[in-house]
This record gives C-alpha cells, sequence and structure tokens, in this order.
C-alpha cells in the first residue's frame, strides 16, 4: 500500500491528484489522515459536552432518568444499534475494497452503508413520531398523556411544577383511584384521596418517606427529554451528513475516481462513519437503557 | 540562484501574480488568506476600538456623558444603551479580534514560510476559515443592527435567555467564528506536522511554530465546547430546552462551566502567539541565540495543557465549593510559572546581548512589561481571599487589559512591524515607528494603571455611571484612551504610506536567520525557488552579517538547498 502511494508509480494519478504544495502522495495522503482524526476528536469533544451536562443532570435528578428512561424502547434501540454496527462493518469492507481497488465490491459497500444509514433514520423517526403524539417533548413542551408502557400517569411528586397545571380534563389518568388502587399505588400508604384537581399535595407531603413508584412521575422529567432529543438529534445530523458524504463517493466511484493509490476520500469517509457508529455505541446505554 | 549574490529580484510576486478581485476573493494562498484576514480583523479591530472610545467617553463624568437621564428618557433606558455597547466592544474584541487577529494574519502569512513549504496543508479548508469568520461577523453585524445585545461578552445565563436582544444571532455568528477557529488550528496542526522541511525536526523548529502549535492544540481541543454551549443557547431561547434554566430543572452555573471552559483557555489562544512573536524578535534583536530553547518550547505546551485546568477561578463567588476554589486557585498559580519561564527566558536572552532598539523590539520590550504587570495581577485575581473583594471590579477590567492589550495586541502589533516588510516589500518609516510604539506604550498604562486602583478602590465593572471620588482615576483612563486613538492613527498614517512610498525592503531587514528571510520580500507564489533544508540552528546569527550595499543582511555561508522537488511548472496552484 504504502508503496503505491510513492510518486512515479502512477504518473497520471499523481498529476491528477497531488495538490502543487504536497512531494509525495504519501505525505498528501497522511496529511489528510491526520486531520480528519483531528477533525473527529473535535467532533467527539462538540458531543462531550453534552455527554457532560447528561452527567451533571443524572447526578442531579437521578429519579428523573430511571423513570423517563422507561419511555424509550430498548428494542427499537437495539435494532438500530445493529443497524448501525451492520453499516459500519460494510463501510469498512468498502475501505478495505478501496484499498484492493476493487471498484464493484466499493459499490455495494456503499449502497449497503447508505441503506443502513437511511434504515437507521426511519426508524428513529418513527420513535420520534410516537413520542411527539404522546407529548414527550423538551422543556415546556413536555405534557405527556399515558406513562410509561401506556400505564396511568401519577401526578408530580412536588408541588413545584413550572410547567402549565393540567386541566381537570388532562388530568383525568390519575384520578381514576380505582385503576391505580388496583395496581397498587398511592392510596396504600397516605389514607387519603388524592386532590381532585392538580399534583395531589398529599403526595408531596410522603415524598421523602414513600419508596417512588415506577409510574409516579418526578420533577423536571423534561431535562431527560431535552437531552434525549439534543443528543440523538445531533446524531442525526451526522448521520444525514454521512449518508450525503456516501452518496458522493458513490458517485466519484462509479465514475472511476479510486483506485489502490488514490482511495482518500473513501477511507477518510469510513473513518467519519466509525465515529458516527461509536457516538450511537454511547447513546444507545445512556438514554434507552437510563431506568 | 544562491542567497550570497543577490541577483535581481524576481518581479514577480505573490502580490502580482495574479490580477483581479476574483484572484483575491478565491484565492487558495495563504499568503493572501492570512491579508485578508489582515484587513478583516484590522476593520473588527478600528470598530471594536471605537466603541471603546465611546465607553471612555461615556466615563468622563460621573453620570455619565453620552448615556444619561434626559426630559425623554430615564436613566434606566439610556444605560441600556451603555451595556450595549460594552457588550459589543467585548464580543468584537474577543471572538472576531484577538482570537484570530495573530494565528488568522501572522501566521497563515508567516507558518509556511517559517516551514519553507509552498503552503499550509489544507489550503480550501483555510479559505474555507476565512469565509467562515467573514460569516459569522457578517451574522454578528445583523445582530447589531436587528438589535445590539447586552449581556456582556460572557452572554451568562438566566439573563441571556430572557434579553429581548439578538442573543440568537450574535451567538450562531460567534459558533461560525470558532468553527473557522477550529479549522485554523486543525490546518496549522497538520501543516506542523506533516510539511517540516528536511532537516527540521522538532527542536530545530522557530519557536513561533511552537507557539502556534501549542495554540491550534487549544484551538482545536476547546472550541467544540463553547460550540455546543452555544448551541444549547440557541435551543434554550428558541425551544425552551430547560438546560441552562433552573425553572425546568436546569442549571444556570453549568453554562458558566462550558462557558469559562472555552473561554480560560481562549485567553492562551490569544496570549501564546504574541508570546511566540516576542520569542522570534528577542533573539533576533539582540543578535543572541534564544536562552533555554527547549524550555520556552515546553512552557508553551505546558501554558495549553494546564490553562484548561484553570477555568473555575472564574466561578469562586459563584457558590462553588471551597475544595474546588482551593484546587482551581493552586491551578491557576501553577499556570504562571511556565508564562514567567518566557519572560525570565526573554530577559536571559537579552543580557550581554547587543540589542538594537528597533521598532520590533520595542514593542516586544513592552510587551515583556505590560504583560508581566497583567499577569502579576492575575496571580493577585487568583487569590480565592482577594479575589472575594476584587471579582467584578475594575481591577478585573485593568488586568485582562493588560493580559489582551499589552501583551495580544502589542505582541500583534511586534509581529506586524517585524515581518511587514516580508510581505509589503515595503519599509515603514522606522522614526515614526518607534515614537508610536512608545505613544502606545505610555497609552496603555495611563489608559489601564488608573483602572487597577480604582477597582481595587471598590468601583464596580460595567456601570455606567459611578460615584463622583472616582472621576480624577476615570478621566486619566480616557485620557489615556485618546492617546491610544491617536497612536493607531500615527500608526495607520505611516504603514499607508510605506505601502506606497515606503523604501523597497531587502530580504533580510532586521538579520533574523529562520526560514522565511531566506526567500525574497515579498515572496513568489511557490515561496521558495526550491525547498530549502534547515539543517541550521534558526537562532544563531553567527553568519549573518549586514551588507550595506543592499540595506539589509546576507549569509555569509552558502545556504544548502535540497534538490528540486516537484516544480511550479509540473503541479500549478490552482490546479
Amino acid at each position: 500500500m504504502s508503496e503505491a502511494l510513492q510518486p512515479g508509480v502512477n504518473p497520471e494519478i499523481v498529476k491528477k491528484h497531488l495538490a502543487h504544495h504536497f512531494d509525495t502522495m504519501q505525505q498528501q495522503f497522511d496529511a489528510g489522515k491526520l486531520g480528519m482524526w483531528l477533525f473527529l476528536s473535535t467532533e467527539i469533544l462538540l458531543f462531550s459536552g453534552l455527554f457532560c451536562a447528561y452527567s451533571v443532570y443524572r447526578a442531579l435528578h437521578p429519579n428523573v432518568f430511571q423513570f423517563a428512561g422507561q419511555y424509550l424502547d430498548p428494542v427499537a434501540g437495539l435494532i438500530n444499534t445493529l443497524i448501525l454496527l451492520t453499516s459500519g462493518f460494510t463501510m469498512a469492507l468498502g475501505v478495505r475494497f478501496a484499498h484492493t481497488g476493487k471498484r464493484l465490491g466499493i459499490t455495494i459497500c456503499l449502497i449497503l452503508t447508505i441503506c443502513g444509514g437511511v434504515g437507521f433514520l426511519v426508524l428513529h423517526g418513527f420513535e420520534y413520531y410516537a413520542q411527539y403524539q404522546q407529548r414527550l417533548l423538551w422543556g415546556t413542551n413536555y405534557h405527556p398523556t399515558v406513562g410509561p408502557n401506556n400505564q396511568p400517569l401519577l401526578p408530580p411528586a412536588g408541588l413545584i411544577k413550572p410547567m402549565a397545571r393540567p386541566t381537570p380534563i388532562e388530568a383525568a389518568p390519575w384520578q381514576n383511584l380505582k385503576l391505580l388502587q388496583k395496581q397498587g399505588f398511592i392510596v396504600a400508604h397516605s389514607g387519603l384521596a388524592p386532590a381532585p384537581i392538580g399534583p395531589a399535595g398529599v403526595v408531596a407531603k410522603d415524598k421523602q418517606k414513600a419508596p417512588l413508584s415506577p409510574y409516579s412521575q418526578p420533577n423536571n422529567v423534561q431535562i431527560f427529554f431535552g437531552a434525549y432529543y439534543l443528543m440523538t438529534g445531533l446524531h442525526s445530523i451526522h448521520v444525514i451528513i454521512g449518508i450525503i458524504l456516501m452518496v458522493w463517493l458513490l458517485i466519484r466511484n462509479i465514475r472511476g475516481d479510486f483506485g489502490p493509490s488514490y482511495f482518500a476520500p473513501v477511507e477518510f469517509v469510513g473513518l467519519y462513519w466509525g465515529i458516527v457508529d461509536m457516538v450511537w455505541m454511547f447513546l444507545f446505554p445512556l438514554l434507552y437503557l437510563a431506568h | 540562484m544562491t542567497a550570497v549574490n543577490f541577483p535581481d529580484k524576481p518581479k514577480v510576486n505573490y502580490l502580482n501574480c495574479d490580477k483581479g478581485i476574483k484572484s483575491w476573493l478565491l484565492t487558495l494562498d495563504h499568503k493572501r488568506i492570512g491579508l485578508m484576514y489582515l484587513v478583516a480583523t484590522l476593520t473588527a479591530f478600528f470598530i471594536g476600538g471605537m466603541l471603546a472610545e465611546v465607553i471612555r467617553t461615556q466615563l468622563l463624568v460621573p453620570q455619565g456623558l453620552i448615556f444619561h437621564a434626559t426630559k425623554h428618557m430615564s436613566s434606566f433606558a439610556a444605560y441600556k444603551h451603555y451595556n450595549q455597547v460594552f457588550t459589543l466592544h467585548g464580543i468584537i474584541m474577543v471572538f472576531l479580534v484577538l482570537i484570530p487577529i495573530i494565528v488568522g494574519s501572522l501566521g497563515n502569512l508567516v507558518i509556511p514560510l517559517m516551514l519553507g513549504a509552498k503552503d499550509v496543508a489544507f489550503p480550501r479548508l483555510n479559505l474555507i476559515s476565512f469565509y467562515l469568520y467573514v460569516g459569522g461577523a457578517i451574522m454578528a453585524i445583523v445582530s447589531t443592527v436587528a438589535g445590539a445585545v447586552d449581556t456582556g461578552w460572557t452572554f451568562y445565563t438566566p439573563f441571556s435567555i430572557q434579553t429581548e436582544t439578538y442573543v440568537c444571532w450574535m451567538v450562531g455568528g460567534i459558533f461560525l467564528i470558532g468553527f473557522s477557529s477550529i479549522f485554523t488550528g486543525l490546518n496549522f496542526i497538520v501543516t506542523i506536522h506533516k510539511m517540516r522541511p528536511p532537516g527540521m525536526t522538532w527542536f530545530r523548529m522557530p519557536l513561533f511554530l511552537w507557539g502556534i502549535y501549542a495554540t491550534s492544540i487549544i484551538q482545536v481541543a476547546a472550541t467544540p465546547v463553547i460550540g455546543v454551549t452555544f448551541l444549547l443557547l440557541i435551543m434554550e431561547r428558541t425551544l425552551h430546552i430547560g438546560f441552562f434554566n433552573a425553572a425546568l430543572g436546569g442549571s444556570p452555573v453549568l453554562f458558566q462551566d462550558f462557558f469559562w471552559f472555552y473561554s480560560h483557555p481562549a485567553v492562551y489562544i490569544m496570549i501564546l502567539p504574541a508570546m511566540a512573536i516576542v520569542s522570534e524578535i528577542v533573539p533576533t534583536f539582540s543578535r543572541k541565540h534564544i536562552f533555554g530553547y527547549e524550555f520556552i518550547a515546553y512552557s508553551s505546551l505546558a501554558i495549553a495543557l494546564i490553562g484548561f485546568l484553570v477555568w473555575g477561578h472564574h466561578m469562586f463567588v459563584n457558590g462553588q465549593s471551597a475544595e474546588l476554589d482551593t484546587i482551581f486557585s493552586l491551578l491557576t498559580f501553577i499556570v504562571a510559572v511556565p508564562s514567567s519561564v518566557k519572560v525570565f527566558n526573554w530577559l536571559a536572552t537579552m543580557y550581554k546581548g547587543a540589542i538594537k532598539l528597533d521598532t520590533p523590539m520595542l514593542y516586544a520590550l513592552s510587551f515583556i512589561i505590560l504583560f508581566t504587570v497583567g499577569g502579576l495581577t492575575g496571580v493577585v485575581l487568583g487569590c480565592i481571599a482577594e479575589d472575594v473583594v476584587l471579582h467584578n471590579t475594575y481591577f478585573v477590567v485593568g488586568h485582562f487589559h493588560y493580559v489582551m492589550f499589552g501583551g495580544t495586541i502589542i505582541g500583534f502589533l511586534g509581529g506586524l512591524h517585524y515581518w511587514w516588510p516580508k510581505f509589503t516589500g515595503k519599509m515603514y518609516n522606522e522614526t515614526m515607528g518607534r515614537i508610536t510604539c512608545v505613544l502606545l506604550f505610555i497609552g496603555v498604562n495611563v489608559t489601564f494603571f488608573p483602572q487597577l486602583i480604582v477597582g481595587a478602590e471598590g468601583m464596580p465593572r460595567r456601570y455606567a455611571s459611578y460615584l463622583p471620588q472616582y472621576q480624577p482615576y476615570m478621566i486619566a483612563s480616557s485620557v489615556g484612551a485618546y492617546i491610544q486613538l491617536v497612536a493607531f492613527l500615527m500608526m495607520a498614517g505611516y504603514l499607508l504610506h510605506s505601502l506606497f512610498r515606503g523604501k523597497k525592503a531587502p530580504d533580510n531587514p532586521w538579520g533574523a536567520a529562520t526560514l522565511e528571510w531566506t526567500t525574497s520580500s515579498p515572496p513568489p507564489h511557490y515561496n521558495f525557488d526550491d525547498t530549502p533544508l534547515a539543517i541550521e540552528d534558526c537562532y544563531d546569527y553567527s553568519n549573518v552579517k549586514y551588507d550595506e550595499s543592499i540595506g539589509g543582511y546576507v549569509r555569509t555561508d552558502v545556504p544548502p538547498q535540497a534538490e528540486p522537488a516537484v516544480g511550479p511548472e509540473v503541479a500549478p496552484a490552482h490546479a
């Protein structure tokens, strides 16, 4: 491989692809590769800000993450993980084909990787849509109608809740005392009926003592969803950019640009796709397995 | 062509090799991009400077000379404009001037020349960086026209979430400028790693390259964090995501942590290149080998690395725990060590040297004095007990202006005067240069020293009005600002004059031994006719002698040349 990058082996390739300020193809390739690694390290740092915020809020509100994590479907997340892992494999295979100069192999691998990326986005889009329907949104837009796994939702356990108080009709799910009692929540330890409207004061009184039942809603759940949308959203943008880059590679490859002496763009996009994969490998457990 | 005989200069150089506006706007030549950066950052510097003059004029009288209560306007409404003025001054000076001014302009102009290379590693990325900078600057201007930000340059939450001004545009602009900074840093790291000439090992590099290398590391490693922080701030304002909003379970202090995690290292993005320039000027004008080369090189890296660990000293009074305060205070003291290593090494270099007090050297000396004042007041502020008293007073303002103006800008001006003959091909008027430098030195001290005193007496920063007892200091400070204005106008005058009427510059007017002085002034499009070898010590002046006939220095030995590589005729630059 390294001999193939020396000038003189294929003068046409050198003339076509060697920029004026480099002496050899090897120097150009090394420079590009170092630049790409540096760029990827800035990408990791970009995400690391969000990971840092995630850690801080998880430490501040552990109950929120335990509760809200249940809303996410680990099976969907797992399927997406497998899709991305497979696409990472096909991309790496494509880079290998580029090294050995197998044009058809590159094309097939790129198409498979693009399919993987698109499949990931589609599946994730369905998740987003379901969450949107349940009003599981960020910040002030967080107004869920049901609890995780379609269970009834208990009121927030504290009195201070910055979002709008639910109207009596909206509050209906947690006024269905019989249903709640059937499930063995709330009334068991307070002995009093909850207040007819809005967050129940009695629950707040017992907040410290009562163990948090799985479907009673803690305060500030919107923080989890803020983190969820920001992290997966930023990641999805990177997936979209990756797909665009691979389409560009595909066009260039069909045109016949790449060969054993010149494959730098394939290699660099492969590295980028690796980072996109890797970030997801962190996002999946942090978000989908948070509970 | 050999350097000894000095045949006629090639008439074609990078300035006249290609004509037309397109040849400038779409150029991939690092020298032209550097010049465009120079023009852009100096324009921003002019605007920021004028805003500073507005601030100083406002503070001439206790109630405020420009913005004050009138029949039609309450003092609250009037002083709001003052908030906008000092915010814009801060944002423009920090993000549009101090961060890119040395790296973008002088860095681009000089680095490939010092490396004997034809260009930086990624010329296209270099041009993209420039246009990201321009795009960010345009967004900043839009926000200024639409509704100037009044948060202070720090954008602290929750006020930056609540204010009606155009925070999103301004922050978006800085986001773009941040990417410009990242790409520039990335480009220079790769250039220094992969494009060093034959013979130039890491510890044979000129110290300017070490300084830029350390700077680039900070740029690449810190700037993404401010990017994501400002992204979150935009999300906060537009989508109410709640990350920095205590009412939604978020933490405003987290914003401060994120902000200073970038913005403290950013201070070193500003000061390290200036130190790097001084490290070039001092040995050249002392005609003496740099003292403690490896210490200066390592201290740049040490500043870069320790600089990441001190951000908490901005938050001593924000409810941070006492343990954290102590750790951050200690680390702050530690970062003063590599800085003083540099100062002592410069002093030792000058000791028993044959010092020539030319304009660049005067700037270097000013830098050493002013930076020492700024650095020592920084140590005062790093001490927790003192910081509790001095926090948010004019002492802080005085401190960072000594570092930022007395350090970065003075260092930049030194570099500008040092390399001016190289990239313009013209000499400026030396006498005017010296007078201006002395005037500027006086102006800086008259402006900022009274601020240290008045801050120690308790005058808070960022106020549009103040108690009458502080007025003498405030007047002195304003007078200093006007002296600086005069000095800058003089400088603009003689530098522009030199462009049109200046004496033709020799290839090596100062007698430096780094590679950029071995090519012609101004350099040809490809920088060097042949790839130079760098086996000589770049701080050894024994073979560099003054030649009266050309008014510049020449090497008395024949500089070694590498065998010709692929020439320009084989691979044209804009292919």
